[in-house]
Parts: C-alpha cells; sequence; structure tokens
C-alpha cells in the first residue's frame, strides 16, 4: 500500500501544467483536480466512465500543439481499456494518461478494483505498446515522473501513480456539461466557441 | 474461404461510398473513428487515403464517442462509422453527447433487416432506431444509395448547427447481405 496522499499528488502533478489541458475521469479524479483549482482548461467527467482516456485522445489530435493531460482512477481506466490500444496505435506525441491507483471504487463504497489483486496498468499499456509506462508508489518516483507528462515526447505516456485509499471530502467543480464544453473551447480560442 | 480478390472485397461494390466521403469533406470532418464493418469498407479506404482526414480504429464503438467529444472541444469535426451492433455499446456515452450539447454525426449501416441470416444480428438491428431515439439522438433513415450523399450532408448539418447528435441508419438493401449460401457452398 502506498503512503501517497491523492490530494498532494495531483497538485504536484498539476503544479507545472503550464497551459497543458486537461481531462478528468469520473469520481475522485474530478475533485482532486477541483481541489488543486478550477480553471477553463479543465473538462470534467461527470459521467461517462470508461472515456476519459479517449476525450483525451480526440483532444489531442484536434490540438498537437498543445500538451494533454488525463487525469483518471484505476476504476474509471479499467473500464476503458480498449483506450490504450487505440491510443497506442494513434501514438499522439502530446497526450499523457495519469491513474491515480487506489485500489478502490471511491464513489460506490471503496470496494476493491482489479488492481488490488495484482492487475498491472502500466504493464498493460506497456504490452499495448504506449512509448512510455511507468507506476509510481513513493515520492521520489512521482517528483521524477513529473516531466514525462509536459516535456516533448516520441509518443503516449502512461503514469500510475499508487496512493492510499483514505477517503477525503468531495470539492465540487462546475457540473453543466454545456458550460464546462464552451468554456474550455473558449479558453481554447476555436472559432465558433460560444463562451 | 473468403475471397478476397481486389473485385471481390465488400468496397468494391460500394460506389455510393464517395457520395458519403464527399458530403463528410464539404462538412469540414477532420476525424473519422471507426470500428471495421463491411458495409463502410469503401468509406473507410476513402477516409484512410484523404490527408485532411484522419482515421481512429476503435476497439469498441463506445470509445468513437468518446474520442468525437474531444476532437469538439479541440476545435475539430468527426464522424463515427459503426454497423447496428455497436449502437448498444454507445448508449451510456451518448448521456455525455445529450449533457453536453456534443455535435455527434453517425453513419450506421444496420444489420438485422432487409434479408438478415444470422438471427444475432436481428435483435439490436431492429433495436437501433429506438435506442437512438430514447438517448436523444436524431434519426434519420435511407433506404436507397441515391439518397445517401444528402442525407449525411443533412444530419451532419444538424449535428453541427444545432450541438445535437445525427445518426444515418443505413439499410442492408444498400450494402447487400452476407451471402451466406455461397459462403457455405461455392458450388
Amino acid at each position: 500500500m502506498s503512503a501517497l496522499n491523492r490530494r498532494t499528488v495531483v497538485e504536484t502533478l498539476l503544479e507545472q501544467r503550464g497551459d497543458a489541458l486537461l481531462i478528468t475521469g469520473l469520481g475522485s479524479t474530478t475533485w482532486d483536480a477541483a481541489a488543486v483549482g478550477d480553471l477553463p482548461a479543465n473538462f470534467y467527467l461527470w459521467g461517462a466512465m470508461g472515456g476519459a482516456a479517449m476525450v483525451g485522445l480526440g483532444l489531442a489530435l484536434a490540438q498537437p500543439a498543445r500538451r494533454v493531460v488525463v487525469l483518471t482512477g484505476d476504476g474509471e481506466m479499467l473500464m476503458g481499456l480498449g483506450a490504450l490500444a487505440s491510443i497506442a496505435v494513434q501514438r499522439p506525441r502530446n497526450l499523457a494518461v495519469v491513474v491515480i491507483d487506489n485500489e478502490r471504487y471511491g464513489e460506490t463504497g471503496m470496494q476493491e478494483t482489479h488492481t488490488r489483486f495484482g492487475v498491472d496498468l502500466a504493464g498493460i499499456g506497456r504490452a499495448a505498446g504506449l512509448t512510455s509506462c511507468v507506476t509510481v508508489a513513493d515520492e521520489r518516483g512521482l517528483r521524477a515522473c513529473v516531466s514525462r507528462l509536459y516535456e516533448p515526447a516520441d509518443g503516449p505516456a502512461l503514469v500510475v501513480v499508487k496512493v492510499d485509499s483514505q477517503p477525503l471530502p468531495m470539492v465540487l467543480p462546475p457540473r453543466d456539461g454545456r458550460f464546462l464544453k464552451n468554456r474550455f473551447r473558449a479558453a481554447l480560442g476555436v472559432p465558433g466557441a460560444t463562451g | 474461404m473468403n475471397d478476397t480478390t481486389p473485385q471481390n472485397r465488400p468496397s468494391a461494390h460500394q460506389p455510393w461510398a464517395q457520395d458519403i466521403f464527399d458530403a463528410l469533406r464539404a462538412l469540414d470532418v477532420r476525424q473519422a473513428a471507426y470500428v471495421p464493418d463491411a458495409g463502410h469498407a469503401r468509406l473507410i479506404e476513402l477516409c484512410h487515403e484523404a490527408d485532411t482526414i484522419h482515421t481512429v480504429v476503435l476497439t469498441t464503438e463506445e470509445e468513437g464517442v468518446a474520442l468525437l467529444a474531444g476532437a469538439w472541444l479541440g476545435g475539430q469535426r468527426g464522424v463515427l462509422l459503426m454497423q447496428s451492433s455497436g449502437v448498444g455499446n454507445c448508449i451510456n456515452m451518448l448521456a455525455m453527447v445529450r449533457e453536453c450539447r456534443f455535435p455527434l454525426l453517425m453513419l450506421v449501416t444496420l444489420r438485422g433487416e432487409w434479408g438478415e441470416f444470422n438471427p444475432w444480428q436481428v435483435p439490436m438491428g431492429q433495436a437501433a432506431a429506438g435506442v437512438l431515439g430514447e438517448v436523444g439522438v436524431a434519426v434519420y433513415r435511407v433506404q436507397d444509395s441515391v439518397q445517401l450523399g444528402a442525407t449525411v450532408a443533412a444530419a451532419g448539418k444538424q449535428a453541427f448547427d444545432t450541438d445535437g447528435a445525427a445518426a444515418v441508419l443505413i439499410s442492408q438493401r444498400i450494402v447487400g447481405f452476407k451471402n451466406w449460401h455461397a459462403q457455405r457452398d461455392p458450388h
């Protein structure tokens, strides 16, 4: 069991984000990102479980000059494992997927997920063909992997951060999907964005 | 064994795919996501050959709904190609499309109607239009290949102009049913 606190981890990962675009998965990673601070360049999934990595892929393909970071949980990633295969085929150089892995379904009663029993998400990513896959479980490893999220790369990265399963208060960002979408597009300066 | 010589590929008998492709180009579609389907074979080839359209092969259709939401966030239009069995895979992801009012254009080749031989294809093929309607996707139906280009253009215009989802359901009458008897007994 890792001793890392997920909120501290996410704060560490995001403090160097610069103008990177952020997609968060349903559940705890959305609360984690909101705890660091709500920004127009954040798009939170309040549903669509299993979809976060693919939203990130579509965004990364549409915005090749911008870094795109997907921040999601182990349960959300497990529901869309095929996305790792689809991302590997595309090999976007500007996409990193971060899985905050507490080995629990945090929103439904902290039931154990597959990773609790040894399912290795970074190993699955590596086998799928993602360029850079790593699991970290301590402060030193976390610091060392931050650069994988924001520096130019040959292809997509997958970073799995093992964290403790301590329940934390929910921090809620805006949840109106249309508002989040329009705000995000306006922040990007997409033509036709309605703001 | 299936004959895969060029003249016997499904794509060799789909001249109307060019009409769909031209409509997609006119709509400024930049990402084409698909789970391979014989009915879309020629269209998938055309998308791969086009330098203005980026193709994304999916492991399951719901990935494409999420992908094209991300594409729209980044300022690009897309199209999602599938057969009717894939509609069922998309339903929960389509809830995001409805809540966020993402534009989404889906082209669905129907199975389970017009001479279907495989009973396992019938339930989802018959249910496709109904479940799409239930989750808020506008349904266009095409029975005649002559109507394909105009229908895709109209459905796409609706999707992108109204920030909504539209699906074009393409009858098996157009794409042809599998010649099961010929494959089972070539003589």
